[in-house]
């Protein structure tokens, strides 16, 4: 296992470092390189000439990326032009409330998906078997901005069962220690703030978690139903075991390989793409802040932004890998 | 492997004779003709009998014509605006002149809705393109050659994965500037590399085929073998993916739109930006979201009902 653990993690030097290079030529390709970028397009030529020369934009490439690099690892992303705050707080500051969306969209998708699926797969072709699979292809046609919309007129403006957007109610004046609103709520003693931020995740959580509710939904209807044909199953059923204890022990378990995949990639998508699901809900993530770096051309934002949430992407899939090779011993042999 | 890539050739088993006794001209003339006759012929009576691929593709087929004869369609241009019965925040719905109501400068909703097929197909049609070429010529290098050449290539596209594809896509198009064409090229581009590791996976595994083998084994050379039978034979995933690769088109290229991130000139009606201006209104107006929110959805969907129909009918295994 430790074996299999250490070949992945070197797998991975080679693409993070082709990622690095990757968005590091990225900024230096813009139109009138980073510097007109810096300081907008009618700045005069002594205060380009000038920014090159801090910044060393004036050097070669391969010495600027050296350099780069160096900051990077050193977790200096740097400072972002419009809020004028190093990008490295920044996304500290957003990722908790990126954390907290994405782990209520994963408790939606895999609380809904997963009995779903596989009581569809016990009944083939019931209702309950019809009905999620239409509602499976509804879920991924539908845009996520859009069915975000749905559900805020739905239930905040019609309703108003929910609040419509942000974090917290604009009234809250509580104390944020660790940046996860939920959890704060709870360290200082404030319970109401708690159940406060929580209400505020639902609308933007049942948004972002319905693609993968459809993609859990299928997964596991599909891993079910083949798990059911094995042997195996037909032997345990033939010995006269209850047809609950065949389901939870034989096929259940079996079938959730597949399943756990899905929700890791699922995962690591959901921590990196709620761009447009946190730009509906006005929900201050790291989605909301890249789609406003996007707006106000702050391309330290964008070059640290995105390197800090393909590196997340590729650790979750690591994990996943990781967690893969734990429950299905076959896989570290490959 | 496993996934379409490792799909075996149905006709392989189907096929009858096999390669026995032919020559090596005969191989060369039979192979594909027999390959694109008879699988051809298997693979549209499977899908006439799929009721998803046949709302599938009723449901393309009217987005397509939507799409190519909006001009004939819609009651009004889509930059026509009527002031009639406009006040600030209120502008009439369905009704008999405006069949879904009028937008807040006053334009056609349906109309407007009738054109946005158009962008939308353009869009997803070019940038699915863009992606499938350039994702064919980088894995067939990778499948035909193998060796260091696959290597860099396959390590090239682990590099682009590890990139979420929304995320990618609006750096791309925040670079190139805010434009139609820089959606499709952003688009395009997160395409690539899964239409590369598709059709290397196929190739691999085609290659390993008896037909490949027996071309092989009876002098063909290997550079016809991987050209003519294994390279022609792996196009299957990338069919399914490229139609599959529609529906995301459309989805994406909509949220790209809603950022702001799309065509600039408000006169377009692209359904994206069409349901970002329809932000504004969601309290007064919700129905002014719902059409082109309803409008990507259904096209989208005809899209994954056929590909997935496809999927199926390309490879019975997945049928159960």
């Amino acid at each position: 296992m430790l074996r299999f653990a250490v070949r992945r993690l070197l797998l991975l030097v080679p693409i993070l470092l082709g990622l690095s290079v990757l968005v590091f030529l990225f900024v230096r390709a813009l139109p009138g390189g980073p510097e007109t970028a810096l300081l907008g397009e009618r700045a005069t030529p002594e205060r380009l000439a000038e920014v090159r020369e801090t910044y060393g934009l004036n050097r070669p490439l391969p010495q600027q990326y050296l350099t780069y690099m160096g900051n990077v690892l050193q977790g200096d992303l740097g400072v972002s032009p419009t809020t004028r705050q190093p990008v490295r707080d920044e996304i500290a500051r957003r990722f908790p409330a990126t954390i907290e969306l994405a782990t209520t969209a994963v408790v939606f998708a895999v609380g809904v998906g997963i009995p779903l699926g596989f009581v569809a797969a016990r009944r083939p072709g019931s209702w309950v078997d019809n009905a999620s699979t239409v509602g499976s292809l509804l879920g991924i046609s539908i845009p996520v901005f859009a069915l975000g919309y749905l559900l805020k007129y739905v239930f905040a403006v019609k309703l108003g069962w929910l609040p419509s957007s942000g974090r917290e109610s604009p009234t809250s004046f509580a104390d944020h220690p660790t940046g996860f609103y939920v959890l704060d709520g709870l360290l200082t003693g404030n319970p109401s703030a708690s159940w406060d931020a929580l209400k505020h995740l639902v609308l933007p959580g049942i948004a972002l978690g319905t693609i993968p509710l459809a993609f859990i939904t299928r997964i596991t209807r599909a891993a079910v139903l083949e798990v059911s044909n094995e042997d195996y199953v037909r032997t345990a059923e033939a010995k006269g075991l209850e047809r609950s204890v065949v389901s939870r022990r034989h096929v259940l378990r079996n079938a959730m390989l597949p399943v756990t995949t899905v929700i890791g990639l699922q995962t690591g998508l959901l921590l990196s793409g709620a761009v447009l699901t946190e730009s509906v809900f006005a929900f201050n993530g790291m989605g909301s802040f890249l789609a406003s770096a996007v707006f106000d051309r702050d391309y330290a934002v964008l070059q640290g932004g995105v390197l800090f949430l393909a590196v997340v992407f590729v650790l979750v899939n690591l994990l996943v890998d990781l967690a893969y090779g734990v429950i299905d011993p076959r896989v570290r042999t490959r | 492997m496993t996934g379409p890539g490792s799909a075996t050739d149905p006709a392989d088993v189907t096929r009858p004779g096999g390669l026995a006794g032919g020559t090596a001209a005969e191989v060369d003339l039979a192979l594909p003709a027999e390959e694109g006759g008879g699988r051809g012929r298997e693979v549209v009576r499977r899908l006439r009998r799929s009721p998803s691929a046949v709302l599938g593709l009723v449901l393309v087929g009217l987005f397509v014509l939507v799409g190519v004869f909006a001009p004939l369609l819609a009651p009004y241009s889509p930059t026509f605006v009527d002031l009639t019965d406009i006040r600030p925040g209120d502008f009439p719905g369905p009704s008999r002149e405006h069949l879904l109501g009028v937008d807040n400068l006053g334009r056609d909703v349906f109309s407007r809705i009738l054109y946005g097929a158009r962008y939308s197909l353009v869009i997803g049609v070019v940038s699915v393109l863009i992606g499938a070429s350039a994702g064919t010529v980088l894995g067939l290098l990778a499948g035909a050659f193998g060796g260091w050449v696959d290597g860099v290539v396959m390590r090239l596209v682990d590099i682009m994965l590890a990139v979420p594809s929304l995320l990618a896509a609006i750096g791309i198009a925040a670079l190139l500037g805010r434009s139609l064409t820089s959606v499709m090229i952003a688009i395009g581009v997160v395409n690539v590399p899964i239409f590369a590791r598709l059709l290397r996976g196929a190739m691999l595994s085609q290659r390993e085929s008896d037909y490949a083998l027996a071309a092989t084994s009876l002098g063909v050379k290997r550079w016809r073998v991987t050209l003519q039978h294994v390279f022609p034979n792996s196009l299957a995933p990338v069919i399914v993916q490229g139609t599959l690769a529609l529906a995301t088109a459309i989805i994406d290229a909509a949220g790209l739109a809603f950022l702001g991130l799309g065509a600039q000139d408000p006169r377009i009606p692209e359904w994206g930006r069409m349901l970002a201006d329809a932000q504004l209104y969601l309290a007064s107006e919700p129905l002014l979201a719902l059409w082109p929110g309803l409008a990507i959805m259904i096209s989208v969907l005809g899209f994954y009902l056929f590909g997935e129909a496809l999927r199926e009918a390309l490879d019975p295994k997945l049928r159960r």
